[in-house]
């Protein structure tokens, strides 16, 4: 049953990676950039649903509605003053430049609102007894897995079946050959980011909920973790953003109950190295042959 | 008399050492005469082991052209076997420059060993998955150091992990003479500081010489030629593992010194200082110093690691200002018209040299 109870964890947790991850994935893909700054635009959307919640007294699903419309704006914002200027521009220089807005928005969010932790009220409270209370799921945790099993469907059915998806995946495969038949890069690059920098508001008030803490660093390590799972799962596949991220979760979990707390995200680490020894691609993506 | 013809490149070599010796020189005597103030003279052996740090990194994300985010990981290996080094035979060598020199070379080589074996898987990869496994195991190298404790006694060295947060300094089961070196999560505590400033400068004249001639010599020209293209590089014969580990491990061992240099500056030590920011941290100054630039590194280093410290009277606002420092200077050196101008400048500059050379 103790068991039960850490898998349980682990999913949930693994759920809110899932999400950020799909953010991530779809960024990555078409931009081909490790966007270092979108763990802080988690870090950004747990402020903003905290403020909207406690200070304008909303209630928590509008709360997350504004946090998600803020979150899109400054995705938007971020890749036309950022990433925009420097696309053709070398790898590193977008890496540092995206390094440089993470620093940006902790600043500004530490300059704000300081460094003391805020406590995040729960977006949902209560849990759910199971077998005669032996097992307890917080309600929070279920929220968790449901939101994240709509948006990868949801995600999945819009990059196959709309213009739109049809577009961002044409462009993630070729810039030059997309703009050519006509498709808008700049546009479709701009919806990514749109997308991703939602997700991640999502993600802000589901993560905040999940450990009420908030501050101007809860991003960071989430942030790299859901880029682990991305890579995890193979990157740029959105089933592999979703399975990577749950295993994630999972391992995590279990590692801290049945190994050790301390070695926990070691553990993690290892085990995404040796996922990419034996298959390189990560366990959803596709392998590109390298020609000559 | 035959005249004494030096390359162009070890023009520039000399002039960058040259111009290390010289910065040293005015610092000393600044130093000397008392025109530092207790936080820029407390700076500087930190700023000698960024600059090592960034030219070493330099060697493997400019040179070797792989992103490494684990750099920091090297960094605190050899700290840490630096300290425990210093500490332990603090009483068999009473020399403290002596026992300094012996933990730079124990960090170094310490490192180089993790480097070579972090090495083997990572240099498989390419790109980002590189630096994320890169990143990851730096991230594994800190958690592990954590769990470390370390005591020394008459009996020698004891050494166990905590990995459950069970155990503690008591579980070393040191005798009457020992004491504590390095205590988990705390980190090393009560290092005696015997880095020095002088230390620092040598550190940085070695890492110039090892760096610059490996560049200069066959086999820093296999490794560019690797970093150029791979495939191109493997069909003239050129073992393409080796001179990626060869590279990797270099870089790893100076890191490794470095971090020796810089764990004996400091009484406190945890080991949760060399995390993934301050990988990042030695990463931005190899990138606005110039990729494969190494006399550019080391300008970016003291520049952006002074920069902070000069904006204290902004206090709050100067993190907020590197990070669009950084992100301006980002924009403009990559801005399509600016890269014209300039462009078009140095040919003109080009053009005039080689008129002044055809007169001649």
């Amino acid at each position: 049953m103790k068991f039960l109870a850490y898998l349980v964890s682990g999913i949930s947790l693994g759920s809110i990676y899932a999400i950020i991850a799909l953010g991530y994935t779809m960024v990555y893909g078409i931009a081909k950039m490790l966007n270092f700054a979108h763990g802080d635009v988690i870090m950004v959307g747990g402020y903003v649903s905290f403020l909207a919640a406690s200070n304008l007294g909303l209630p928590p699903l509008v709360s997350v509605l504004i946090a998600m419309c803020v979150c899109t704006l400054l995705g938007i914002v971020i890749e036309a003053l950022a990433y925009r200027p420097l696309r053709s521009a070398p790898k590193l220089a977008v890496l540092i430049t995206a390094i440089g807005v993470s620093y940006l928005l902790q600043n500004t969010a530490l300059l704000t609102f300081g460094a003391n932790p805020k406590a995040y009220t729960p977006v949902v409270s209560g849990t759910l007894q199971l077998f005669d209370g032996q097992l307890s799921i917080s309600y929070i945790s279920l929220l968790t897995v449901a939101c994240c099993i709509v948006i990868m469907i949801a995600l999945t059915l819009f990059t196959a079946k709309t213009r739109m998806g049809k577009a961002m995946r044409a462009c993630s495969e070729d810039k030059g050959a997309a703009q050519l038949m006509g498709i808008n890069v700049n546009r479709t690059i701009s919806l990514t980011f749109a997308i991703g920098s939602a997700l991640a508001a999502v993600a802000g008030a589901l993560l905040c909920s999940f450990s009420p803490t908030l501050m101007p660093t809860t991003g960071s390590m989430p942030g790299i973790k859901a880029f682990t799972a991305a890579v995890f799962g193979g990157i740029g596949s959105i089933p592999g953003a979703f399975l990577g991220g749950i295993l994630l979760g999972v391992i995590e979990a279990l590692a801290k109950a049945y190994i050790s707390t301390q070695l926990s995200n070691s553990i993690v680490f290892a085990v995404l190295i040796i996922i990419l020894l034996v298959r390189p691609a990560g366990l959803l993506g596709k392998h590109t042959q390298e020609k000559v | 008399m035959k005249k004494l013809s030096i390359s162009k490149g070890t023009r520039s070599d000399l002039l960058t050492c040259a111009g290390v010796i010289l910065a040293f020189v005015v610092v000393s005597a600044l130093k000397a005469n008392g025109g530092l103030n207790r936080s820029q003279a407390g700076m500087l052996v930190p700023v000698c082991c960024y600059i090592v740090m960034a030219v070493s990194l330099n060697l493997t994300v400019g040179i070797l052209g792989d992103l490494s985010l684990g750099h920091a990981g090297f960094m605190s290996v050899g700290a840490f076997t630096g300290i425990i080094t210093a500490m332990s035979l603090a009483e068999k060598i009473p020399s403290a420059p002596l026992r300094l020199a012996l933990a730079m070379v124990v960090g170094a080589v310490f490192a180089a060993v993790i480097g070579f074996l972090i090495g083997i898987p990572v240099l498989r990869l390419s790109g980002d998955y590189l630096a994320i496994v890169t990143l990851a195991f730096g991230e594994i190298i800190k958690e592990l150091i954590t769990c470390l404790l370390v005591g020394v006694d008459e009996r020698g060295l004891h050494v166990i992990f905590n990995f459950n947060g069970s155990r503690n300094a008591n579980d070393l089961n040191l005798g009457a003479a020992g004491r504590v070196i390095v205590k988990g999560a705390q980190g090393a505590t009560g290092t005696q500081t015997i880095a020095t400033f002088t230390a620092g400068f040598i550190l940085i004249m070695i890492t110039l010489v090892v760096v610059q001639n490996l560049i200069r010599s066959r086999q820093g020209r296999a490794i560019m030629a690797v970093r150029d293209n791979r495939i191109a590089a493997e069909a003239v014969g050129i073992s393409v593992t080796r001179y990626k580990m060869m590279a990797f491990v270099t870089s790893a061992a100076l890191a490794g010194a470095a971090g020796a240099l810089f764990g004996l500056n400091y009484s406190n030590l945890a080991a949760t200082k060399f995390d993934f920011n301050t990988s990042i941290l030695v990463l931005v100054f190899v990138v606005l110093g110039g990729l494969g630039n190494i006399r550019g590194s080391i300008i970016a280093t003291v520049v952006l690691y002074i920069l902070p410290e000069a904006l204290r009277g902004f206090a709050n606002y100067r993190m907020l200002i590197y990070a669009v420092v950084l992100i301006v200077v980002m924009l403009t050196t990559n801005n399509p018209v600016i890269k014209s101008y300039r462009d078009q400048w140095q040919q003109k500059l080009r053009r005039e040299k080689g008129r002044e050379a055809n007169a001649a």
